[in-house]
């Protein structure tokens, strides 16, 4: 299990789009269970759409990602990445 | 064939087959299932239907409008097929044995309800896209066509009535005629009909039946009849009535450009009444001088929330900047009575007609109000624009309409936003309250329009949807007549002009008495245009004016 942090940038959060976006990319990695963790400590499935969008994060909060399974490592250089470029 | 008879709202002669309009089922149903597994194969087939609309929509709009405008129906889409949502339904179908509506509907609700309490307007608002979502996958269910119309080809659309709403969805370039069981010639249905140029006949009751779907149908909207299975004779002598009329139209082509004067002299401007700024094409076409009347309700009508200023300024830009410099006078928005919008919450009443409605809401409700008069003005810079207020009956409310007016070009100056300076501000005359104090109303604005049909209504008490009332809602009643006299009258000792923009402005049998009254302006549907300029350039004033002047105000052999 692997663990990384990103603050997100976008104005308007993980909002519908964003997180409709977000979802997608994590669906592509289907060897790993992906999930999302807000401030406040609650934990969501990253292939659950309305349930990333409930975490309800805004630009500037940090989201805690967990990776499990697969080839850890490279999820996350290549999910980190892909954050910074999107959100 | 089969010949029934109802009221003919707009002229023209059509052919085509009849077709039922499918409407969205708004009463859910609930029932316990037995084969819970077929109950969750149902509803595995709507939602994947419902992902494959999603799909089609979201090419559409990236050809039309890029990559950006597709991402949300491809967000509607995942929604659609969203684990949490699946799976709550899939509780409820298969532990519980709920039908699938059931279980959509009380899901829907659930996560509506969880994005309506986040502390976040804009997530807030995400409510609405679910609800979206689960009413496409609900009317799957129920068997509902969006736009309420599933055929190739054009068709004679029936229907009970349309509502407003209704008729804003519908896709126009399939209709050929409407036939409806109830409404009346100032119902919704037989306004856009005359407004799109083709026949309506309204009131027909259960004549229409529901097997008469997919027959071929011909209706002839100036007599009322609508012939099923037509015979070869009638066919042959509709046929031929088409043809006339199209030589009429063609006739009437003659008068564009031609001025809006009588024989004997006497000028009347001849405006357009219009529901959303693609009319503005029909306005032209049909060369009116400019729009009396433009409804901003379809602004409201179209959105699942308040419409944003900005959304509000393009559509009043637009028709102005379309018009080109021709006057625009739009009408604040007419909420409530019979056009009913949800997310204003307006509590019920007993009798809307006389409740909560149009100025009323923006005096109650000021913010509304004032997003709808900062989007005028800020669109006044491209254009003429004059702006009226629906259902006045007193001056307070047209000096605090004015006021916010006033307060909305100062924070436009202070913003450095441009706005023109020359708007014209107005009232419509459409309840007799108005109408008796418009000696001292005159003096607070620019201009009158008397809504004809409303002032009908309130002032021979008889509801205007309500198509049994028949011969005693008559809008040549003299009470009504005498009132638009007295509006007149009073308008021009103090310097301003009156207009008519209901449907009686486009009344042929009335053209002489308002030319002999000395109303200035006529709004009417774009269609009716050229037949009142060719009755005002038949008309010599001078002669009429005595003996329908007396019998309106004497004895009244005529009215």
């Amino acid at each position: 299990m692997k663990e990384f942090e990103f603050v997100v940038t976008d104005p308007v959060g993980i909002h519908a789009r964003p997180a409709g976006n977000l979802v997608k990319e994590i669906k592509k990695y289907t060897d790993s269970k992906i999930s999302l963790t807000n401030e406040a400590g609650k934990t969501v499935d990253g292939l659950r759409l309305m349930a990333v969008m409930g975490l309800g994060v805004k630009q500037g909060q940090t989201v805690k990602f967990t990776v499990e399974g697969g080839d850890e490592d490279a999820v996350v250089e290549s999910l980190s990445a892909w954050l910074k470029e999107n959100l | 064939m089969i010949t029934i008879q109802g009221k003919g709202v707009s002229t023209g002669v059509a052919e085509g087959p009849l077709y039922f309009y499918k409407r969205a089922v708004t009463t859910l149903k609930r029932y316990t299932v037995e084969d819970r597994e077929a109950e969750w194969n149902r509803f595995k087939d709507a939602q994947q239907k419902c992902i494959d609309q999603l799909g089609e929509l979201a090419e559409k709009a990236r050809e039309e409008a890029g990559d950006e405008a597709a991402m949300l129906f491809e967000t509607h889409q995942m929604m659609a097929e969203d684990l949490d949502y699946e799976e709550a339904i899939q509780a409820l179908i298969q532990e519980e044995g709920n039908n699938a509506e059931a279980a959509v509907t009380d899901t829907s609700v659930q996560f509506a309800e969880m994005f309506a309490s986040m502390d976040d307007s804009y997530m807030q608002a995400r409510a609405a896209d679910v609800k979206d979502v689960s009413g496409r996958i609900l009317n799957i269910l129920y068997g509902v066509v969006q736009g309420g119309i599933d055929s190739e080809e054009p068709v004679i659309l029936a229907a009970d009535d349309l509502a407003p709403s209704e008729t804003i969805q519908l896709d126009k370039t399939k209709i050929l005629a409407f036939v409806t069981e109830g409404g009346s010639s100032s119902s919704h249905t037989a306004i856009l009909a005359r407004t799109m140029g083709i026949p309506a006949i309204v009131g027909l009751g259960d004549q229409i039946k529901p097997e008469f779907e997919g027959r071929p149908v011909i209706v002839d909207g100036s007599t009322g009849d609508v012939y099923v299975d037509p015979d070869y004779d009638t066919t042959a002598h509709l046929m031929e009535k088409q043809r006339q009329q199209l030589e009429y139209q063609q006739m009437l082509e003659e008068l564009k450009g031609k001025e809006n004067v009588t024989l004997d002299g006497q000028h009347i401007r001849v405006y357009c009444n219009i529901g959303s700024p693609e009319d503005v094409h029909s306005v032209l076409l049909n060369d009116a001088d400019g729009v009396g009347l433009f409804r901003s309700e379809f602004l409201y009508l179209n959105c699942d929330d308040y419409p944003s200023e900005d959304y509000q300024f393009e559509a009043y830009k637009k028709a102005l900047t379309d018009m080109g410099g021709r006057e625009v006078i739009i009408r604040t928005m007419d909420i409530g009575a019979d056009k009913q919008i949800d997310y204003f919450e307006l509590p019920k009443e007993e009798n809307p007609a006389l409740g909560n409605r149009a100025l009323r809401i923006c005096l109650n409700r000021p913010e509304i109000f004032h997003t709808q008069l900062r989007a005028l003005y800020r669109a006044s810079a491209y254009g003429h624009l004059g702006i009226m207020f629906p259902m006045v009956t007193s001056v307070w409310e047209v000096r605090e309409a004015k006021k916010m007016c006033e307060q909305v070009k100062k924070e436009l100056k202070a913003e450095g936003i441009p706005y023109s300076e020359s708007v014209q501000v107005g009232i419509m005359i459409e309840t007799p309250a108005a109408a008796v104090i418009s000696d001292r109303l005159a003096k607070e604005v620019d201009f009158f329009s008397c809504g004809t049909n409303d002032l009908t209504q309130y002032t021979l008490a008889c509801d205007r949807q309500n198509n049994d009332l028949g011969r005693f809602f008559n809008p040549h009643h003299p009470a009504v007549l005498r009132l638009l006299k007295m509006v007149t009258d009073n308008a021009h000792k103090n310097g301003i002009w009156v207009g008519i923009c209901g449907e009686l402005g486009a009344d042929l049998d009335l053209t002489e008495v308002f030319l002999s009254i000395g109303i200035d302006e006529l709004s009417v549907s774009p269609r009716s245009v050229l037949p009142l300029r060719k009755k005002i350039r038949e008309t010599t004033v001078s002669e009429v004016k005595d003996r329908l002047m007396d019998d309106l105000m004497g004895e009244g052999k005529i009215f």
